[in-house]
This record gives C-alpha cells, structure tokens and sequence, in this order.
C-alpha cells in the first residue's frame, strides 16, 4: 500500500494531514496503537519541519505487512551540520514557528526515539531526505 | 477527578464534548510546546496548554489525548472545534493562566505526569 502526500513550505494549517490520514489507516489495519503513536508522532515531527524550514516536499508512504517506511524528500535549505541539527535544544526555526508551539530543538530527536530505522541525506540550498522505517 | 470538577476549579468551559464532563482524568501535562508532549508515551492525561492554534489540537490527535484545557481566555476557533470534533476530544476554555490551572488542578489531586 502506497501513499503520497504534498507538503508545502509555510503552510501551518496543513501541517499534520500526512500524518492524519496514515493514522487513519493504520487503525484500520488493526496495527498496534502503541506503534501507531510512534509513526504519526515521527511522521507529524517530521511534516511540521517541512513546513517549518523547506519551501516544499513530499511525503511517501509504504505500508507492508512487517512495517512502515516513510520517506520525506523536500526542497528548501538542507541540513549545513547533521551533527548539530540532532542535538535536542538546536534549533533554527523562525520566530513564526516557534509560536506554533515547535522549533524548540526536538524534532530529529523525536524522530529518531520513535523511528526503527532513522536516515537523513541532505545537500545544503537543495533539500533534505529523511527516511524513517518502523517495524509493525 | 471529573471534567466537571476540573471546569469548577478552573472556571472553565466545554466548547466541545460537552456532554462528556463525566468522565474521568487522573493525570495532566501542561506545556506551550507541542514537541514536548509529543515525547510523552501515555496518552491518559489531560493537556493544559495557552497555546490556542490548530497545531495544539493536531498534537493532541497525533498523542491521542482526548481531553484540553486551552488557558488564558485564548479564542478556541472554528477550525480548531472542526478537528476537535472529528477527533472526539473535550475542549475546556478557561479564563485563567496556564500557571493558574495547573497550580489549582495539582492541588486538587491531578496528577503530574512526567
């Protein structure tokens, strides 16, 4: 099972439809609802960061019988020191997004606590892959 | 305690499941920032927050937490009620701070949950 979603940059009152509807169906599938919190909260992390930093982005999601693999390929300013961008506390977010209540520095972090498998390829003025799997 | 007694505590008011007050919560969470609860595994808690925008109740979604208090006479949009409603939660405004509501609740016995 397939699912693709667009993201755009900027855009805060779409943030978290991805990660909405995959919830949707993985309750529907009967999966584990302790699982279920681990995808929507790494997919949600990783949605808002897309709008947060990028200019735009698209979400794929695989869903097989043993798991999930999410991957999330945007455009926009990728990641200049990976390093840093893990450590719970950095953050580069604008001053909008941290009055929606993110850019505290948790996201990765949160990402990666929730995430099996957790990589991120990035180029700096091009964009940002993240590829999250989680075992069902 | 119920959401009835937490809404006397608190001066608060259900605009949303409203015919909910009821039911029962042991445990709050009270934060402005969204990443923050995202990191609690429980989802049996009620989260107190002043952050009044549609993300805090998509966190709440994402966390399955059913039960809001929104602080500070915050305006609880139509939007926010739309996916509130979809999500079967229970939205209690309160004009107090969020300092205020979670000083009062913890005395009353609501738990802390970290």
């Amino acid at each position: 099972m397939r699912f693709e979603y667009k993201v755009e940059g900027g855009d805060f009152t779409q943030a978290g439809n991805a990660a909405s509807a995959i919830k949707k169906t993985l309750k529907q599938l009967g999966v584990d609802p302790v699982v279920i919190k681990r995808v929507v909260v790494a997919l949600y992390e990783a949605e808002v960061n897309i709008v947060a930093h990028a200019w735009r982005g698209v979400i794929y999601a695989d869903i097989e019988g043993s798991g999930i693999k999410l991957r999330l390929e945007d455009e926009g300013p990728g990641i200049p020191d990976i390093g840093k961008a893990m450590t719970r506390g950095f953050s580069t977010a604008s001053e909008g997004v941290r009055e929606m209540g993110f850019g505290a520095g948790m996201g990765l972090p949160n990402i990666s606590e929730n995430a099996d498998e957790f990589h991120i390829d990035t180029v700096v003025g091009e964009g940002t892959t993240l590829n999250i799997g989680i075992r069902f | 305690m119920t959401l009835k007694d937490l809404c006397k505590l608190i001066d608060g008011r259900a605009v949303c499941g409203a015919d909910r007050l009821d039911e029962g919560v042991k445990y709050g969470f009270a934060s402005d920032l969204m990443s923050d609860v995202l990191t609690l595994k429980s989802d049996d808690f009620v989260l107190i927050t002043g952050l009044a925008n549609i993300q805090a109740i998509r966190t709440a979604e994402m966390s399955n937490v059913s039960y809001m208090v929104i602080c500070r006479g915050k305006t609880v949009t139509e939007d926010m009620l739309e996916l509130a409603e979809e999500n079967d939660m229970v939205v209690i405004a309160s004009p107090f701070s969020l300092f205020k509501c979670a000083g009062l609740l913890w005395q009353a016995g609501l738990k802390e949950l970290y």
